[in-house]
């Protein structure tokens, strides 16, 4: 058992540990490459990875609970193909529409989860499979384009005071989860349960109700993130979103936040997202000076080695303060 | 399905008949949803009762029985393996590369198919003692100590055969994935002698009773003087193994070995076999002939809405529904 000290100990060190890192790689990059920090590569990169980052807040709220969501990766793909079925009347409609089908899944997941008392693990895979089923079905095994007049791929390739719209939407959505963990008694309740659920009810909190909502959300951003995919991609797109889930976990991780659930950080999560995706970005200049070529697939496996190293630094910490309380 | 290692405690009197009947289900739920499953084929399903029925259905289940195998094994001790579907990648995108001798030349060609069997198999299983040694020693949750490999395993399957189809058309190598013994799919002889040593394994040997000690409640299980570490590793080396030789199936089945898509959601196929077929995915109480099992009926639900003009789609909602249920039914009877 940690005492709450240790757990601030760790919590800190894990999140000054993703900033550096960050920090890192980026001066790293912007010494080694021209328009490394040009305005074209930055905003690239912020509107590709906005939708990774909507997908890893949920399912940083979920872990915090100390539960998981594998079925954000279809329920993308699912809101994906919805918000294009509805593109063609307008940009909120289409919106509305893979929102919608996002919260959707989260509410099975929801009632699976707090209702039936079935794990998160395996309620979670069972409707990420029911939601590819259903994606499928909806697109007829194909993508679906969306429509072009009607303003809609606005949401994916359309800049709004110069920063890209998705980019912004994922900004308020962060600074929103970071409102409500850190200053509303939702938020205290989400680390109340992870920290452990038993107290948590014994203490009256509603644990059900809330457990029950971090879920919800989950699949709302879920969907959102889809809604970014097809505006961006111009289609509705059944099949990605495979792999996202772990992407995600791999993401709130790195960002310090620990899987048993009870302490994790909504900021350090987008560092999170931010380490991983820039890695890639590193990759294609590195292949662009032309003195090595990394085909694409290196990308998951310096992803991997990297999640690697974080995961053993954070063990080798956590066994240290075991051993020194 | 006697494989229940804890014993439940004993009922009052007056709530006999009911807890009775909830064991019952729990433990012979899967069976009877198979039989059911299998009777209402013989019903609607048109050439149902057919010796290429049960070879198709068979040689589709084969791969995940026998990762499921290992699964089961891990869930046991209480952890999970998502690294799976990764490591089968890599054991397909090896095995080509050495009998084609495109990693060393080879002296003469059995030597190179003989090689093609073991080498692949033992990289996969160092990289499950990888994954058990993360997890031991470095005390990673499992989840997140496989989540590693999950990530990196595919990616190192790409970079050797850089992304590449490899094909080839090798009858010797490819016997273990199409080979046929007295007309029965030699991939399913070996999937039944796997399932069978398995189960008598975590039945009848003390390495079996440490698994379920260790899932049932570790801490115990350590003050008891159970070898925790070593158990748990030996454990995370088998479940690699095994998916190297399922990854080896895969591969001879096709005729060609695709990094990107051999093995590609295995750990879900896997896992959903081992919750269905009525092992606790908490730990502590495991039936390897019930992953056997699990695997039937999903690949039989998917069969029968596929025989009846059902999208393939659609089955995965059915199958997702048949996960809850069983799992729903599953904590029905520990109640």
């Amino acid at each position: 058992m940690h005492g709450t000290a240790t757990l601030k100990t760790l919590q800190t060190i894990g999140r000054f540990g993703v900033l550096l890192a960050l920090v890192a790689l980026i001066v790293f990059g912007w010494l080694r490459y021209e328009n490394f920090l040009g305005t074209y590569n930055v905003l690239s990169v912020l509107r590709y990875n906005s939708m990774f980052a909507l997908v890893a807040l949920g399912m940083c709220f979920v872990i915090i609970t100390g539960g998981i969501d594998l079925s954000v990766g279809s329920t993308a793909a699912l809101g994906s193909v919805v918000a294009a079925l509805a593109s063609p009347y307008g940009a909120v409609p289409g919106l509305l529409a893979g929102l919608g089908a996002g919260l959707i899944v989260g509410a099975c997941n929801a009632f699976i989860i707090a209702r039936l008392n079935i794990l998160p693990f395996i309620a979670t895979l069972a409707t990420m499979l029911a939601a590819s089923g259903c994606a499928l079905l909806l697109a007829g095994n194909q993508s679906v384009s969306v429509s072009y007049e009607s303003g809609f791929t606005e949401l994916g390739q359309g800049d709004f005071l110069g920063f890209p719209i998705p980019a912004w939407i994922a900004l308020v959505a962060y600074l929103l989860g970071s409102l409500v963990l850190n200053l509303t008694s939702f938020g205290r309740t989400v680390l109340a349960i992870g920290g452990n659920e038993d107290a948590a009810r014994l203490m009256g909190l509603p644990a059900n109700r809330v457990k029950a909502l971090v879920y919800v959300a989950s699949g709302g951003l879920a969907g959102l993130a889809g809604v970014i995919l097809a505006a961006q991609f111009g289609a509705g797109q059944p099949i990605e979103g495979v792999g996202w889930e772990l992407f995600a976990i791999a993401a709130v991780v790195v960002g310090g936040t620990l899987l048993t659930g009870g302490v994790g950080s909504v900021g350090s999560t987008l560092a999170g997202v931010l380490l991983l995706g820039l890695i890639f970005n590193i990759l294609n200049f590195e292949n662009g000076l032309g003195w090595i070529s990394l085909s694409a697939y290196w990308q998951s496996v310096i992803r991997g080695l990297f999640l690697l190293l974080v995961v053993a630094i954070q063990a080798r910490l956590s066994i240290r303060t075991e051993e020194t309380a | 399905m006697a494989e229940t290692a804890t014993t439940l405690p004993p009922a009052p009197a007056r709530e006999a008949s009911r807890f009775e009947v909830r064991t019952f289900l729990t433990r012979y739920g899967a069976w009877i949803a198979l039989t059911l499953l299998i009777l209402v084929n013989l019903a609607i399903t048109p050439n149902f009762a057919t010796w290429q029925t049960l070879n198709v259905n068979l040689t589709q289940v084969c791969a995940i029985v026998i990762v499921g195998v290992g699964m089961t094994l891990v869930i046991a001790t209480g952890g999970i393996d998502l690294s799976v579907g990764a490591l089968m990648a890599i054991a397909g995108a090896l095995a080509p590369l050495i009998f084609l001798g495109k990693l060393f030349p080879l002296p003469h060609p059995v030597i190179g198919i003989a090689l093609a069997f073991v080498l692949p198999v033992l990289a996969a299983g160092a990289l499950g003692w990888c994954n058990g040694w993360l997890i031991t020693h470095l005390r990673i949750q499992p989840i997140i100590a496989t989540l590693v490999l999950f990530i990196a395993g595919r990616g190192i399957a790409q970079v050797f055969t850089n992304g590449n189809l490899q094909v080839f058309n090798l009858p010797e190598f490819q016997f273990i994935g199409l080979g046929r013994v007295f007309g029965i799919p030699f991939q399913a002889i070996l999937m039944v002698a796997i399932v069978a040593a398995a189960a008598w394994m975590l039945r009848r040997t003390v390495f079996g009773r440490q698994i379920l000690a260790i899932g049932g409640n570790e801490r115990a299980a350590r003050l008891a003087g159970i070898p925790v570490a070593s158990v748990k590793q030996r454990v995370y080396l088998i479940s690699g193994l095994l998916s190297g030789i399922a990854g080896l199936i895969v591969i001879a089945r096709n005729s060609a070995a695709d990094a990107n898509l051999v093995g590609l959601g295995m750990e879900l196929d896997a896992i959903a076999a081992v919750a269905v077929g009525g092992t606790l995915l908490t730990g502590g109480r495991a039936t390897v002939v019930g992953t056997l099992v699990g695997a039937l009926i999903i690949q039989l639900v998917r069969y029968t809405l596929l025989a009846n003009g059902v999208p393939d789609a659609a089955a995965l909602v059915a199958k997702a529904a048949i996960i809850v249920m069983a799992v729903w039914l599953q904590r029905q009877g520990q109640r």
